[in-house]
């Protein structure tokens, strides 16, 4: 493993590297084919400043507006001694208990050291689990660990683990309103994917400590805002099918080795930043050494990835039928670029072998759009 | 539908740098005076608006903006400005009715005119119709519960296919011409309209690349884009807030008018986008069908106006069961309706299905015009038959009927497929449209070309039971029984 | 009450997954404990809710169930999806009540095939008037929707899975409870329009008639028939763990049972590899080169037509416990079961051009129910560029693996454990939508581990 970490160092050259979240671990499974992102992301490269280098600047920004909006919401929420928050769980889960300890764990001490909040955090949970007692404890801003690609990942969950009757229960809070009992899908299956990470890491961090992992239970707590008002609302949410995802995604991770064998030597996505940390690495040079990757561009990069922009480029450059999304390339068959179905559909290219097919339907719809003007 | 006729065409598209038609008709109804409405709202809440333009007039947008979206207050002013507006636009359709004789019903009247709300894309849509769920249950004196009810309306009418009672202009538009980029890129408006109609001297495709800087092409929202919202926006807004903590009354009146004006620079390029479209699409001839889903249309319309002029209430939050199923239905012979008729108008949509079997066409071969066929009841019918050869994948579907456009009373279906080397050769018997033995209606004859689509079905809904009598394996019936506003039978 | 709550799903309950030692008693025990409830239905009762898996006895259990109904005095009304189905139901209802007028509602469009035509016990009418004599009654759920002013207290819903709860909406005042069967593993019922508007509700009319039924009567018994007499012992492990992961059931034949033999010998071909595969294992994966394809893959659908008329011409035999000396295997035995209508289009040219008429090609959709001795899967996957959610669906890839008595032959293009690497799952999540079980992606994963170890490599 020592010498894949080394590998992968080598290639991020001296960057400090970027450490994954929920959110980039939960983002893993967005095109998790490509092969240029596994190898970026797993070297802790920096895709923002690379795209920036290369002449592609991302476009990532969160509004002023919704950040502060999801700060007060959770403030709101957490207030004396989440007050609020408990009030909900207790009706949404049943529970007869009259109050439950609030146990914040940002800092510890003045040290608040990612690794030692960890420990800090690790052993309040087990304590908690090994006690087991009825009494409901809400633990807020844990700070978990994961591993990801031989790494250590910290999580920096903004959220609180309700701990009760012996069972961990991953509560989210998200200012997303739930409007007549619905929510908008995209944000609300984002959630899911994010605390099934949180869910995935308090299971290790008990199995490690030869506990049940499955007292974490799989059903999470979303805690919105309802109908355009203030007021939350608890959402439980099964979160199997994205723990199964994260499970897969982080087994796949461990791939990158063979995607490193693949690599010509020297590749590397070093900036190599100055004194004020500003990269000097030579544009062309980085673009280059990112060609050598093979990508597999869609337009949904663009939600997920900062390369995107480089990505369609490189795509369009190509003539490749990438730019148009899978769903296209897909109708084409084995055909890659425009030339070639242009090609085969006004019969300037004979069809290879395997191409018959597509350029019969090709030039059949060819010769039924030259048929109307 | 995305056929191979579609991804041909951008093919061609990505190659030449312009768009390209994939319809020859326009298959919405566009009216003379569209309200157009650009709304804006505000990252992170669910629906509080930032500010819109809406109006009649290109020229002169009537710009509403919130200093401050998070105030309750200056929300509710602005909805009542803007209830003004529509509320105003919706009035000015109710004139002329004229009256309606269905054959074996009442008759009944409807307006001659119907209002049409054009927005730019499909989540503006979604806001207005969250907006309609914000202000239709308030219990205001004013008039936006009114403006609920009506924005609610039009954001009902947007499901429906073939309505054009409220339009997003990026739907009209990728209906219309196929682009060299994706679909995802086609949803923003300054990108779609750019590969559309470039300016003067420059390709489509590299006037799309200007147009994806969004600071120079603000998004057409509802959303806006964070770095402004971070750099323009929030400071301006924050120095409204100043103001008023101040209680400094000019201050905040030119707080308020940086608001404005910040706001406006987002609105303005969206709004010339808008008109410059629809010019666009007003150049385009309008689909022999149009006529008729507008006068479902302002059916609708009517109905709505007389409803409200009852006193009935708002429209519920939700269907209950027996509401959801009827506009389920609704909206399922609405689509398939839409879609046959469209390839019965237009020869490009006729082709694209031709590329997939729904349709077909090719050369009469052969011809039976008097052939007779004796029914089980023992009549003798005239059932001619036709061979035609054609080169399309034609699939063969149990009961369908098909027609051809050219002659829309002739209804055929296909009675067996023959295969050669050179392509196929298809049985047809005309099973309406004929004629009678002795007064037989042409068929088309031998060497003429022909074409076929499925016909678009006329099938009436179903008797769906009423919402008191909803049954127990759907819950019974809804607590409180509220009106089925919304169940369309 | 708030209307957006969960519609059932979660709330089955896991049933046992001990090994059952005899099979047919543990079959006839299911139905007992059907009819039992059934008879115990008293007043305020609405009925009984049975899961079937494929070939888990389904018709017996109605036929069953009618014959109890009618011995008791009950006049019943029988409810199917399909024209097919209700015929079917008809002509084994005439050969097991052969005393018992029975009554054929149908359309007017609608000839009965000549079966249902000679049945002495049967009447046919467009009208519920014309059949007030018939004990049981028979026709589609949209035909008996246009039914007005009549009502019977019981009614047997035949593939209520595969029905839309809309369809139950509007036939459910004409009976008081129900007998609804079904097998949850199959394609869901789906509708073209697309609308968030009654995600979450309970009675959203795009879900399936049981679902509905029972989010909103939880009360009802809930039964399962627990073996599978139509998969064989080498299918029926695979299947259940796939695709009925909390339900399970077992095949109600032994290892041994069923057998395929052939009577002419094979040459050394990929074909017959494949055939030999098959017959050894009841499994077996056709590879063709990796290459994207359409998804009418000449190729592929030459193997497809190709493999089907190589087991006729190899003169397969069928052994079975119906058949313990074997029977030879004929068109009719045989389905090709792909994913698109146009697949199965150029399938059917393909065996045209082979000269091989009769045997059985079709989507999973219309293959839902049925049940074939050997059936050849095009792969939904096979050549593609990407796996979207109808590719993955794992009703689909279900249907096409549970149709066979004795083995299922897949082809498909190499490449497809990549293609389910690169296209994850990505089921959206709503509020109040109970997560559906088994995800497709992991149902494709399982099915793909077991083809691999019987994988027959071929040329394009
Ligand atoms: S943008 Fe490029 S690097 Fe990122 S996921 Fe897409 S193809 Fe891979």
């Amino acid at each position: 493993m020592d010498s894949l970490n080394t590998r992968l160092a080598a290639l991020r050259g001296g960057t400090s590297p970027v450490g994954f979240s929920a959110r980039t671990i939960a983002g893993l499974n967005e095109n998790p084919g490509c092969a240029r992102r596994a190898l970026l992301d797993a070297s802790g490269a920096d895709k923002d400043r690379i795209g920036a280098r290369v002449g592609f600047p991302g476009r990532f920004g969160q509004s002023p507006f919704a950040l502060a909006r999801g700060r007060v919401f959770e403030e709101q929420i957490k207030a004396n001694g989440a007050a609020q928050l408990l009030r909900l769980l207790r009706e949404k889960l049943g529970l007869t208990i009259e109050e439950a300890a609030y146990l914040p764990l940002e800092d510890v001490g003045d040290n608040t050291g990612r690794e030692l909040r960890a420990r800090h955090t690790t052993a309040q949970l087990l304590r908690a689990a090994r006690e087991g007692d009825d009494a409901g404890t809400l633990f807020d801003h844990p700070m978990l660990r994961l591993r990801v690609a031989g790494c250590t990942a910290y999580l920096e969950p903004d959220l609180v683990a309700f701990q009760v009757g012996g069972r961990f229960h991953v509560v989210e809070i998200k200012s997303f309103a739930v409007i007549d009992g619905q929510v908008d899908g995209e944000q609300v299956t984002a959630a899911a994917r994010q605390a099934a990470v949180y869910v995935l890491a308090l299971r290790e961090l008990l199995a490690d400590h030869g506990l049940d992992p499955e007292t974490v239970s799989h059903e999470v707590l979303l805690v919105t805002p309802a109908d355009f008002t203030n007021r939350p609302v608890v959402s439980l949410i099964d979160v199997r099918k994205q723990l199964a995802a994260v499970r897969r995604v982080l087994a796949r991770m461990s791939r990158v080795e063979t995607l490193l064998d693949a690599l010509p030597e020297g590749v590397s996505f070093d900036l190599a930043p100055d004194d004020d940390g500003d990269p000097t690495r030579d544009p062309a040079e980085l673009a280059a050494a990112l060609h050598q990757i093979p990508a597999r561009y869609r337009p949904g990069c663009r939600a997920h990835c900062e390369l995107a922009a480089f990505c369609r480029d490189e795509a369009r450059c190509a003539d490749s039928l990438d730019v148009f999304g899978p769903a296209v390339g897909g109708m084409l068959g084995g055909v890659d670029t425009v030339c070639a179905a242009l090609g085969l559909a006004e019969g300037t290219r004979a069809p290879a072998e395997d191409e018959a097919e597509i350029a019969r339907a090709l030039r059949h719809a060819e010769t039924l759009r030259s048929g109307l003007g | 539908m995305s056929g191979l006729l579609t991804v041909l065409e951008k093919m061609h598209a990505a190659r030449t740098g312009y768009a390209r038609p994939l319809r020859r008709f326009r298959h919405h109804h566009l009216v003379d005076e569209p309200l157009v409405i650009v709304p804006l709202k505000l990252a992170g809440e669910a629906a509080a608006p930032l500010g819109c333009a809406v109006g009649t007039d290109p020229d002169e947008p009537v710009l509403l903006t919130v200093p401050q979206p998070r105030n309750r207050d200056l929300q509710h002013a602005f909805f009542t400005d803007l209830a003004h507006v529509v509320l105003g636009y919706v009035a000015a359709r109710q004139g002329e009715t004229e009256e309606v004789v269905p054959r074996g019903g009442e008759p009944r009247l409807r307006y001659a005119d119907a209002p049409q709300i054009l927005v730019p894309n499909r989540p503006a849509l979604d806001h207005l119709g969250l907006t309609g769920r914000l202000t239709r249950f308030q219990e205001t004196e004013d008039d936006v519960p009114l403006l609920g009810r009506w924005l609610t309306f039009f954001a009902d009418r947007a499901e429906y296919p073939g309505s054009s009672l409220a339009l997003a202009l990026t739907d009209l538009l990728t209906a219309q011409w196929a682009t060299g980029q994706s679909d995802l890129e086609d949803a923003n408006l300054a990108m779609l309209l750019a590969w559309i109609c470039p300016p003067e001297g420059t390709t489509g495709a590299a006037a799309a690349q200007v147009a994806e800087n969004p600071l120079d092409f603000p998004p057409a929202g509802p959303a806006t884009d964070p770095d402004f919202d971070g750099l323009v926006l929030q400071p301006a807004v924050q120095g409204y807030d100043r103001a008023v903590d101040a209680g400094d009354p000019v201050a905040a009146a030119r707080a308020e008018a940086k608001v404005r004006e910040a706001v406006t620079s987002q609105l303005m390029p969206t709004w010339r986008l808008m008109w410059k479209g629809l010019r666009r699409l007003r150049e385009l001839p309008e689909a022999a069908g149009c006529e008729q889903r507008w006068a479902a249309d302002r059916d609708r319309f009517t109905r709505h106006v007389d409803r409200i002029a009852e006193g009935g209430p708002p429209q519920p939050r939700h269907d209950h069961a027996v509401a959801a199923a009827a506009r389920l239905a609704t909206l399922e012979r609405a689509q398939s309706r839409f879609e046959a008729q469209q390839a019965v108008d237009d020869p490009f949509v006729l082709a694209e299905l031709r590329t997939t079997g729904e349709a077909f066409g090719g050369t009469v071969v052969a011809g039976e015009p008097d052939r007779t066929e004796v029914t089980a009841k023992g009549r003798t019918v005239l059932r001619p038959r036709l061979t035609v050869r054609t080169e399309d994948p034609v699939r063969v579907d149990d009961d369908q009927a098909y027609v051809c456009p050219d002659r829309p009373k002739q209804n055929v279906r296909i009675r067996e497929i023959a295969e050669d080397e050179s392509g196929c050769l298809l049985v047809l018997d005309v099973v309406s449209g004929m004629g009678t033995v002795k007064k037989p209606v042409p068929i088309p004859e031998p060497g003429e070309t022909v074409r076929y689509t499925r016909v678009p079905p006329q099938w009436g809904g179903q008797d769906f039971p009423a919402p008191e009598e909803t049954p127990w394996t759907h819950g019974g019936p809804p607590p409180g029984s509220e009106e089925p506003q919304g169940a369309e039978q | 009450m708030d209307a957006r709550r969960p519609a059932a799903g979660v709330r089955r309950t896991p049933g046992s997954r001990a090994v059952i030692e005899d099979p047919s008693a543990a079959s006839q025990q299911a139905v007992e404990s059907v009819l039992a409830d059934m008879a115990r239905a008293g007043d305020g009762d609405r009925g009984v809710v049975v899961d079937s898996p494929p070939g888990a006895g389904k018709t017996t259990l109605v036929v069953r169930a009618a014959r109890a109904l009618t011995e008791s005095g009950e006049t019943t009304m029988i409810i199917a999806q399909t024209n097919n189905q209700v015929d079917d139901l008809i002509e084994r209802l005439a050969a097991e009540l052969p005393d018992v007028p029975l009554g054929r509602l149908s359309a007017e469009a609608y000839t009965p095939p000549d079966g249902v035509n000679r049945l002495a016990n049967v009447a046919v009418d467009t009208g519920i008037d014309g059949l007030g004599e018939c004990r049981i009654v028979l026709g589609t759920a949209a035909k008996w929707a246009r039914v007005r002013d009549h009502h019977r207290r019981w009614a047997i819903v035949d593939e209520a899975y595969q029905m839309r709860s809309d369809a139950l909406l509007l036939v459910a005042h004409l009976f008081d409870r129900g007998l609804f069967v079904g097998d949850p593993g199959q394609l869901d019922p789906f509708t073209v329009v697309e609308t968030a508007r009654w995600t979450g509700l309970s009675y959203d009319p795009r879900l399936n008639a049981i679902d509905v039924l029972l989010a909103h009567n939880e009360e009802l018994p809930t039964h399962r028939l627990p073996v599978s007499w139509r998969l064989p012992a080498s299918a029926a492990p695979l299947v259940s763990r796939a695709f009925y992961p909390f339900t399970g059931f077992q095949a109600g034949t032994s290892e041994g049972t069923r057998r395929l033999e052939f009577t002419t010998r094979g040459l050394r071909s990929p074909l017959d590899d494949t055939l030999e595969t098959a017959r050894r294992a009841g499994w077996a994966l056709h590879e063709l080169p990796a290459r994207h394809t359409l998804r009418t893959d000449p190729q592929a659908a030459e193997a497809a037509a190709g493999l089907a008329a190589r087991l006729l011409t190899r003169g397969a035999v069928a052994v079975c416990e119906r058949h313990p000396d074997g029977r030879p295997i004929g068109p009719g035995d045989i389905a090709i079961g792909v994913a698109h209508r146009d697949q199965a289009d150029q399938i059917r040219r393909a065996l045209a051009a082979l000269g091989v008429p009769g045997i059985t090609v079709d989507t999973a959709n219309r293959l839902q129910g049925r049940e074939f001795e050997v059936v050849v899967v095009v792969h939904p996957l096979s050549g593609r560029r990407d796996a979207t959610a109808f590719h993955l669906e794992a009703g689909r890839l279900c249907v096409l693996t549970s149709r066979h008595r004795q083995a299922c032959i897949v082809v498909a293009r190499a490449g497809i454990t990549d293609l389910l690497d690169a296209y994850p799952s990505t089921d959206p999540i709503h509020l109040n939508v109970p997560v559906k079980f088994p995800d497709g992606w992991e149902a494709h994963q399982a099915v793909l581990t077991q083809l691999t170890a019987h994988r027959v490599s071929a040329p394009d």
